[in-house]
């Protein structure tokens, strides 16, 4: 780790006036801490943001769950309001890394970190999220723009992600057998007017998979699904997975999670 | 002191300090006025080293220096050396390339330690690290064991990449059983390359003291005096009676640290020179990167078998892989650790093994849990499922068939077995795993749309090394005998020497037991002293499960001797004659009489030998006071333990997904002093086979970058990868030890990776590689249906 100046901030006013091009913001420090270990990138100003308590917190309103940025996987797996609002969106949090890793690491730092095989930024395109930041509401398809990069402007802060709350979903998550991240995750949520099928951990940055959900659009089922044959050339390829594998991944875990949604 | 000590679930004296965070490990010790350090690395897989530029580093702020090999030349210090002369069958020796401390003119794999910085701070040493620039010339890396041979040469003068062509066996014995065989089979056969990964990373700090002129290196060493020889004598760092040896808590090893490193060279030598404490402690992506690693064989073998199902004859033709360099004993792991095994617990009257060890642009390869008798153990138990298959017979059925059933068996290799039983542990495990009842579990799986399938290893392991005529004869550098010394206080508590080591092995309870048993002292006033060359006798280190069988029996020989002088001391004070004292739970006896002492008097009188009433000196004549005994143990024979594993998995064709449902072992380690500790050291050996049957896998690319080089990429199995393991035993004691144990702790990782590659084998019907991976799987599941179509 390389020196930097540190800075706790009790407000999104302190935090935003404090960034520069040179300064990172902290949450969980899950995923910054081990890259500034490495000395994969440094700062000179290291803002940490867990004071700031406008950040926490579980909301449901009408038909949207707003959750803030602050909000540790931990809360939002415990949380009765969530469970019972969008199931999935609980079995999500419960099923990212370990223990540590669920008590330290928030929502807000999982998704402007937009890791390309992270659970979380499939919740936000399958459940229509609106992603609230400190100056504007983005949607959720125009926030993750590629592998490790959002629309998030320098020192712009996630404050809280809306998302909609669907008749039924499911996420599920074929774990890298190394890292537990999503070799393939896939969300499906079933709203009135619409099946939404999100994807994770298959190319760089998460993506609907249009041919699930015209399928299931069609008839929601397993067997929907049976003759759904996805094509492998745009899908990663890694030591853990062929693009050819994870392809089929991708239907089974879609079968899996039409069987499980509720 | 009633019940016996041995044989008994005593708790581990040493879960107290661990459990409560209190261990002390190498990283936890500070030096006053310690500087720390940090290697500099080589990125590239090969490359010459045309320039190493130091001057910014060295002007770098808090940077003491920065050393590399024009310093190391200097001072004369010597590279690293291979312990284990290996003669290929052309009669010419292995050849070794030079493998200096820190590179000097090339680099060969990526993480070779090219240059050292010592600063103030760790932070300052890793800034002044991105200063120092080393002008390379990156050259084609060669990667791939099976290729090696094809390849350029990665050192000069060494042909081919060959080390050594090295054959064991009688091959026109072996020939003939081929030609009058009715069935041959064959196959090929990978044994993936694996990552030790000790809990805690390698360190060590070096400290000289310029006014006694003493080196002190604190380091984590399952072999603390071995490496202060190997260090005195061959690197040239300070002579062995001014330099000790600390290896403190240390955790874990599983063979990786045997042997010094690079790093302890040059940790200790930097200290000296720089006349300041230097510190350092590895990283982990380092630790992937340079610590030794493991396997990486490719095998082709053969059984010839009769019509009747006798195995008659076994071809063995290994490539192994060296890597970059010859690590100390990386010379007998793929040989003499390797083929006298290949016969696993089989008569087979004819065996030929031929093992060609190549160098590679990868991290040195080393002994690994088990150290080539996994790698013995896959071979064959993988041959015998595919033969019992294609000849058309039960597996459980033909291996009995060739089970070696009269002891002591001379083997057609090398080894004398002494003792076992092998019937009765397969039978056993067959029935602790339900056997009979496997096709009705097939169905229920079936039934889920999932596949099943059973699979059995058997393995004899070669233990207890070792006995040093034999050893000697076959190359090794020195015997590998074991010493102990019990050293009674005034007060009548123990200290117990040992030259063995422990690092997760429990010697602080197993070892006390055995004390306790023999003299009859509570386990909490015996202490166990090791992992320090100025307090305990010269000693091997732990490897091999060795430590019991070997250093063990120094323990109980040591206690004989304690007894032997303390009846004589007994029977001076009792007035009676010392051939007739007896000694009995920790009481010195005159036999039908009420005269007795306790141990503790006796110590008492040894150091204190004042007036006992009538008695002037309780010290008869001619014996010395004071209560300490050494003893030094070379074993006459190895010592075989063996065991029968089952395993059942379950795959999921969709995904491929294996789940290791149920595992059964039943080991013959002889006697048992702690069955817990026994259990425990099953259970790690387990989830590392397993671990390599299913997940573990060191993975190069082309140009030699390691991409598995951090937990993100390389598979280690976990709690939840596991089923509750069934565990039992069988007992034939070994003859070779008066403790008659064999000892444990490779046993589960030797076992069970055939044991669960049978398993999946069994289960989809196809071919499958370690690890077999869900991917793996899918495919293998993908092809087999594929071609089904095209034939259809
Ligand atoms: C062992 C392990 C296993 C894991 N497994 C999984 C898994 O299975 N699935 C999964 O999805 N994730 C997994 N993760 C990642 C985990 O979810 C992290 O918590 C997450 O990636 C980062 O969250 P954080 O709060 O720790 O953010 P930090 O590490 O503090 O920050 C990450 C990045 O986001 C920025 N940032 C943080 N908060 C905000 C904000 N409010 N506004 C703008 N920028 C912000 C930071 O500046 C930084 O660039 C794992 C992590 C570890 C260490």
């Amino acid at each position: 780790m390389k020196a930097f100046n540190f800075h706790e901030v009790k407000s999104v006013k302190e935090a935003t006036k404090l960034a520069s091009n040179k300064s990172t913001f902290l949450a969980g420090g899950m995923t910054l801490i081990p890259s500034m270990k490495m000395r994969l990138s440094s700062f000179s100003d290291v803002i940490d943001i867990k004071e700031i308590k406008e950040l926490y917190g579980i909301k449901v309103k009408g038909k949207s769950v707003i959750i803030g940025a602050n909000t540790k996987h931990a809360d939002v797996a415990a949380s009765k309001e969530v469970r019972k609002a969008v199931h999935s969106l609980a079995g999500l949090a419960e099923g990212i890394g370990d223990p540590q890793v669920r008590n330290c690491g928030t929502l807000g730092g999982s998704i402007s970190n937009n890791d390309p095989t992270a659970c979380y930024p499939s919740a936000c395109i399958a459940l229509d999220a609106t992603i609230h930041t400190s100056s504007r509401k983005v949607d959720a398809e125009n926030f993750f723009t590629g592998m490790f990069e959002t629309s998030l402007k320098k020192g712009e802060l996630v404050t809280a992600v809306e998302f909609q709350i669907p008749e039924k979903s499911c996420y599920i998550k074929f774990p890298n057998p190394a890292s537990r991240y999503a070799m393939v995750g896939v969300y499906i949520a079933k709203f009135k007017k619409e099946v939404r099928c999100a994807v994770t951990g298959a190319q760089s940055v998460v993506y609907r998979c249009k041919e699930i959900e015209k399928a299931l659009n069609n008839n929601f089922s397993e067997s929907a699904l049976d003759s759904v044959s996805l094509k492998s050339s745009n899908l990663n390829s890694d030591i853990h997975a062929s693009a050819e594998y994870r392809a089929s991944l991708i239907v089974s875990c879609a079968q899996k999670a039409v069987a499980g949604s509720k | 002191m009633a019940a016996s000590m041995i044989g008994s679930k005593v708790e581990r004296k040493e879960d107290k300090k661990f459990l409560t965070g209190k261990g002390r490990y190498t990283a936890d010790i500070t030096l006053a006025n310690q500087t720390f350090a940090y290697f500099i690395r080589s990125p590239h897989a090969r490359a010459k080293i045309k320039n190493i530029d130091t001057s910014k580093a060295k002007k770098a702020s808090g940077v003491i220096d920065v050393l590399t090999a024009k310093e190391l030349n200097e001072d004369k210090i010597g590279g690293l050396i291979a312990g284990w002369k290996i003669v290929s069958k052309d009669g010419t020796d292995m050849k070794i390339p030079p493998h200096p401390a820190l590179a000097s003119d090339s680099v060969n794999y990526v993480g070779d330690h090219v240059a050292l910085v010592v600063a103030e701070t760790l932070q300052q040493a890793r800034d002044a690290a991105e200063l120092v620039k080393v002008d390379y010339k990156v050259l084609k890396a060669v990667v791939n064991t099976g290729d090696a041979m094809n390849s350029e040469s990665i050192h000069d003068g060494i042909d081919k990449n060959l080390s050594f062509d090295w054959e064991l066996g009688d091959k026109a014995k072996t020939d003939e059983a081929f030609s009058s065989a009715d069935k041959i089979v064959k196959m090929t056969l990978t044994n993936n390359r694996l990552v030790p990964n000790a809990m805690e990373p390698r360190a060590s700090i070096g400290d000289f003291n310029p006014s006694s002129e003493e080196l002190t290196l604190y380091t984590t060493s399952q072999n603390p005096h071995l490496s202060r020889l190997v260090m005195s004598a061959f690197n040239a760092i300070h002579p062995e009676h001014k330099f000790r040896i600390v290896a403190p808590d240390v955790g874990g090893g599983f063979g990786s640290k045997i042997y010094p490193y690079a790093e302890d060279v040059v940790v200790a030598w930097a200290a000296k020179r720089l006349q300041r404490p230097v510190k350092w402690v590895c990283e982990r992506t380092d630790s992937f990167l340079s610590d030794c690693h493991g396997r990486d064989h490719i095998t082709n073998c053969e059984l010839a078998i009769k019509n009747d199902g006798t195995v008659t004859g076994l071809k063995v033709d290994t490539i192994a892989n060296l890597g970059g360099y010859a690590s100390l004993f990386a010379t007998v792991t793929p040989t003499y650790l390797y083929g006298p095994l290949v016969l696993g617990l089989y008569n087979i009257a004819s065996a030929y093994c031929n093992v060609k060890a190549v160098y590679t642009n990868t991290a040195p390869v080393d002994a690994y849990r088990g150290a080539g008798r996994p790698e013995a153990t896959y071979m064959i138990e993988r041959l015998m499922d595919k033969a019992a298959k294609e000849m058309g017979m039960d597996r459980a059925e033909f291996r009995k068939k060739n089970f070696i059933r009269q002891f002591p068996h001379q083997q057609c290799l090398v080894h004398n077995i002494d003792s076992g039983d092998y019937e009765a542990h397969f039978n056993k495990a067959l029935e602790l795993s339900d056997y009979s009842n496997f096709e009705k579990r097939k169905a229920e799986s079936a039934a889920k749309g999932k596949l099943r399938g059973i699979g059995f290893s058997t393995y004899i392991e070669a233990c207890g090394i070792a006995p040093s005529a034999a050893v000697m004869s076959l190359g090794a550098g020195v015997g590998l005998w074991e010493s102990a010394e019990i050293r009674f206080n005034a007060t009548g508590n123990i200290s117990v020497m040992t030259g063995t080591h422990s690092h997760g092995q429990s010697h602080d309870t197993t070892f006390a037991q055995i004390v306790a048993d023999k003299l009859g002292v509570p386990m909490e006033n015996i202490d166990l002293v090791h992992g320090d060359t100025d307090k305990g006798p010269f000693g091997m280190g732990t490897y091999g499960s060795r430590s019991l069988a070997v250093g063990g029996t120094a323990i109980a020989k040591a206690c004989d001797k304690i007894v032997e002088k303390g009846k004589k001391v007994a029977a001076h004070m009792l007035e009676a004659n010392p051939d007739e004292i007896e000694f009995k739970d920790g009481e010195f006896i005159v036999p039908n009489s009420n005269k007795k002492k306790t141990i503790g008097e006796i110590a008492f009188a040894c150091y204190l030998p004042g007036t006992y009433g009538e008695i002037k000196s309780p010290l008869p004549e001619g014996v010395e006071p004071g209560l300490k005994e050494t003893a030094f143990y070379d074993p006459v024979n190895f010592s075989f333990p063996a065991g029968s594993h089952v395993c059942e998995v379950e795959v999921d064709p969709t995904t491929g997904e294996t789940k290791v449902d149920t595992y059964t072992c039943v080991d013959d380690f002889g006697n048992l002093i702690n069955p817990m500790i026994v259990e425990g050291q099953i259970h790690g050996g387990l989830a590392q086979g397993i671990g390599q049957a299913l997940y573990e896998n060191a993975y190069y690319d082309e140009t030699g970058q390691l991409v598995t080089a951090s937990y993100m990429d390389y598979t280690m199995p976990r709690a939840d990868n596991f089923p509750e393991f069934r565990i039992d035993y069988t007992c034939t004691p070994a003859t070779s030890n008066p403790l008659g144990v064999k000892g444990c702790g490779e046993a589960g990782a030797i076992a069970s990776p055939p044991a669960v590659m049978n398993a999946v084998i069994d289960a989809i019907g196809t071919e499958v590689s370690m690890p077999a991976t869900s991917e793996k799987v899918w495919k293998a599941l993908k092809d087999k249906s594929d071609t089904k179509k095209k034939a259809a």
